[in-house]
């Protein structure tokens, strides 16, 4: 039986996705690091972006391939701004800790 | 009819001097104020004129030939411009101008007058600031009453109405940097408002009952049905004489106008004496057909004026203030003409209208005078032996003494007599305020004649004082008021008021029925004459031979004195009675308890919840970023769980609600 002839069942992949979303949130709520934050920012909307090709896919709609490009479009818009913020932050404050950047509040 | 009057420019005129003066008086030059201000009402006067002149000519000419002149106009006379003013339903308004008899008359005596006290004003505000103020404030006043007095309907004579009250208001309060002119402009005002809602209601009630304020269309109607007497007419008419005694200063509404007295003089002699305060005289002769079907509200508005007559004179009486004494003489003599309403002698009451407004006008122009001559001293105490420096006014200002005492053949003695005969002939009640009008006039007679020899007779009583006679522009009124005084009586001698009761009948009917006894008017002169001339003796005792006299009286009897010289403590009943608990109920009720209490209670409670949330909240705002991530993901999952968990399985009647509510 060749193991790559078979197609690989829907499910695989959504739990793929399920789980580097998981993974992201995770990454999001305990690292301190404000660029690790934002890749696990990342790490999300590429998950996302799995289940949608994944859905596209299975249901032959290219609806969700095209929401793909705009995801990564605005991530790739995300990316430029948060890192010049992430620069602005560490010029300012010479820290990158998120606990540390806290002044968000009244 | 033939051609027109174009009666819509007797308002307008004096409205556009008032626009002009008012919103470019500061900028433009005195001369230039000064001949708009004249030029408005002279202008509105010519108007009036043009229109008395072409609606007297079949009286002053042979009747013969007269209709087939072309200038000719019959009262009375509507331009035809009926402009819609109010269309909802069935009630339609429209601005309507009237002219008629009656309304002609007034405005004779309002523009007339209105034009000689706008020269002495030039003479006497001339050293004033505000002197373009002053003058746009004059004539929209004279836009306003003659407003009133043109007026069709109920309604647009209540427009008027009011815009004379804010004028008066206005004008009281010129000298608004003093406090007691502020305070008195507000008196006005306030008190007139009491009795302009005496005067609404009835024309709410004219309305729901005759469903039209029109006044000729609610004569016809009253003319259609003579057996409708009393009843709602009754209570329209009170109402009407509530207003009435607001604005012509009667019981127990008159505390105002001699409050009113902090205005310039002249504004005294146009708006508190000659003529907004006959606006009430005027509005109940202009709805006589409605009084004479409420015969008891008649008996209330002649008991009302005699009443108000003799108070008035016993006050006066003690005033040291010489234009107090005067104010005081104005509610007297509007009294008289409420006396003269209240018997159905409209057309006498008119006619002392119009004499009153010449010798009155005169007296406190007079009055001006002196005060401007000796520098704003008021105090009749400080006067004396004036006669000598200012000439012109002690001689006009005789004149209108004479006349307003009621000596024959001066102006008053005509018009008071005919007012006290319509009373007498009114059976006993008539008798007693026949009675009434006789000991006021004696009074008159007393408190004028003593304000003549304090002021004019004797040795001047300070020392201070260097008196000037006032310019001709402040002395040409003054004569010419004078000469009416002395000459404007014989327009209504000789029977039933004579011409001008023959001009006047059309408009307020044929006065009171005729005597039985023959020369029982020439008797009642007689008597009238004796109380002038016991006035004036009295007076002359008093204040001239023995001068230490009247204080020796008033310290014989202090009880009396002082009852009079406080004014009856009306302003003290009223202030105890009303305007205190009043004060009181605003303050404490409603200021403290409702607007503090209620309203900034719920205030502060509505506050204070979002506060309180906001303080429980604000714990969320940490501003720490993976707390707020904590929180959207806890969110996040929670939604989650509400979408997955098979609810209906675990708890199908919350379900069902939630359901319901959410209404999915």
């Amino acid at each position: 039986m060749n193991l790559f002839s078979q197609e690989i069942p829907l499910a695989w992949y959504l739990l793929l996705s399920a789980a580097l979303f998981s993974l992201g949130v995770l990454g999001f709520l305990i690292k301190r690091n404000l660029i690790t934050v934002f890749m696990s920012i990342e790490l999300m909307l590429n998950a996302v972006n799995l289940s949608f090709v994944t859905f596209a896919h299975q249901w032959h709609a290219v609806k969700g391939q095209i929401f793909v490009f705009f995801v990564m479009m605005v991530a790739a818009a995300e990316a430029a701004v948060g890192l010049a913020i992430i620069i602005a932050v560490f010029r300012a404050r010479a820290t990158l800790a998120v606990d540390r950047i806290d002044l968000m509040k009244l | 009819m033939n051609g027109t009057l174009n009666i819509w420019l007797i308002p307008l005129l004096p409205f556009a001097g008032f626009l002009l003066n008012g919103i470019l008086g500061s900028r433009l030059p005195k001369w230039l104020v000064t001949t708009v201000a004249l030029l408005a009402p002279l202008a509105a006067f010519s108007v009036v004129l043009n229109a008395a002149l072409r609606a007297l000519l079949p009286m002053l000419m042979d009747p013969t030939g007269i209709n087939n002149l072309p200038s000719v106009v019959n009262l009375p006379y509507t331009e035809t411009c009926p402009i819609p003013w109010i269309n909802i339903g069935a009630l339609h308004i429209d601005f309507c101008f009237v002219l008629d008899q009656l309304s002609l008359i007034m405005l004779l005596v309002v523009t007339g007058v209105g034009f000689l006290i706008h020269i002495y004003s030039v003479g006497y505000m001339s050293h004033e600031d505000g002197y373009a103020r002053y003058f746009s404030f004059l004539n929209l006043f004279l836009f306003f009453m003659t407003l009133l007095v043109l007026a069709g309907n109920a309604l647009l004579m209540f427009v008027g109405w009011e815009g004379v009250g804010l004028a008066s208001y206005l004008l009281i309060g010129f000298y608004f940097q003093k406090d007691s002119a502020a305070n008195a402009g507000k008196k006005a005002f306030i008190v007139n408002r009491i009795g302009d809602f005496g005067f609404l209601i009835g024309i709410f009630l004219l309305l729901a009952n005759f469903g039209t304020l029109t006044f000729s269309e609610i004569a016809a109607k009253l003319a259609a049905s003579p057996a409708w007497q009393g009843g709602v007419l009754t209570v329209i008419a009170l109402c009407l004489l509530m207003g009435a005694t607001g604005k012509s200063a009667q019981l127990p509404l008159y505390i105002w106008l001699p409050d009113a007295m902090e205005g310039p003089t002249p504004v005294s002699a146009l708006i508190h004496a000659a003529t907004m305060v006959t606006a009430g005289v005027y509005m109940i002769a202009r709805t006589h057909v409605l009084f004479n079907h409420a015969p008891f509200a008649l008996g209330v508005v002649a008991i009302v004026g005699a009443a108000t007559a003799l108070f008035a004179a016993t006050i006066g009486l003690v005033q040291n203030d010489i234009k107090r004494v005067l104010a005081y003489s104005t509610i007297s003599q509007l009294g008289y003409m409420f006396l003269g309403c209240g018997v159905a002698a409209y057309s006498a009451a008119i006619f002392h209208l119009v004499t009153h407004a010449f010798f009155k006008a005169l007296l406190f122009l007079a009055a001006g005078s002196v005060i401007h001559a000796i520098g704003g001293e008021q105090d009749l105490r400080k006067m004396g032996g004036l006669r000598k420096h200012l000439p012109v006014t002690f001689w006009t200002m005789t004149a209108a003494v004479f006349a307003i005492a009621g000596f024959p053949p001066l102006s008053a003695f005509f018009s008071k007599d005919a007012i006290l005969y319509a009373a007498y002939l009114q059976g006993p009640g008539g008798r007693a305020l026949w009675f009434v009008g006789l000991v006021t006039a004696l009074l008159t007679s007393l408190y004028m004649f003593r304000l003549w020899y304090l002021t004019f007779m004797g040795e001047s009583r300070s020392s201070e004082i260097h008196p000037h006679e006032s310019p001709w522009s402040m002395l040409g009124p003054l004569v010419i008021l004078a000469l009416l005084s002395v000459g404007g009586g014989w327009i209504g001698a000789g029977e039933g008021l004579g011409r001008f009761g023959t001009f006047l009948s059309p408009s307020v009917g044929i006065g009171a029925a005729e005597s039985t006894t023959p020369h029982l008017e020439l008797i009642l002169s007689f008597a009238a004459v004796a109380v002038a001339f016991l006035g004036w003796f009295l007076a002359d005792r008093l204040y001239r031979q023995k001068p230490a006299q009247p204080a020796e009286m008033a310290e014989a009897l202090p009880g009396a004195y002082k009852l009079l010289a406080n004014k009856y403590y009306v302003d003290e009943i009223y202030s105890a009675t009303v305007v205190k608990p009043l004060l009181g109920f605003s303050k404490y009720v409603l200021g403290w308890l409702v607007d503090i209490g209620l309203i900034g209670g719920l205030a502060w409670l509505l506050g204070g919840i979002a506060l309180f949330t906001g303080a429980i909240l604000q714990r969320w705002q940490s501003g720490n970023l993976r707390s707020y991530a904590a929180w959207l993901a806890a969110g996040a999952a929670a939604v989650l769980l509400f979408v997955m968990v098979p609810w209906t399985s675990v708890w199908p009647d919350s379900m069902q609600l939630i359901l319901k509510v959410t209404g999915r």
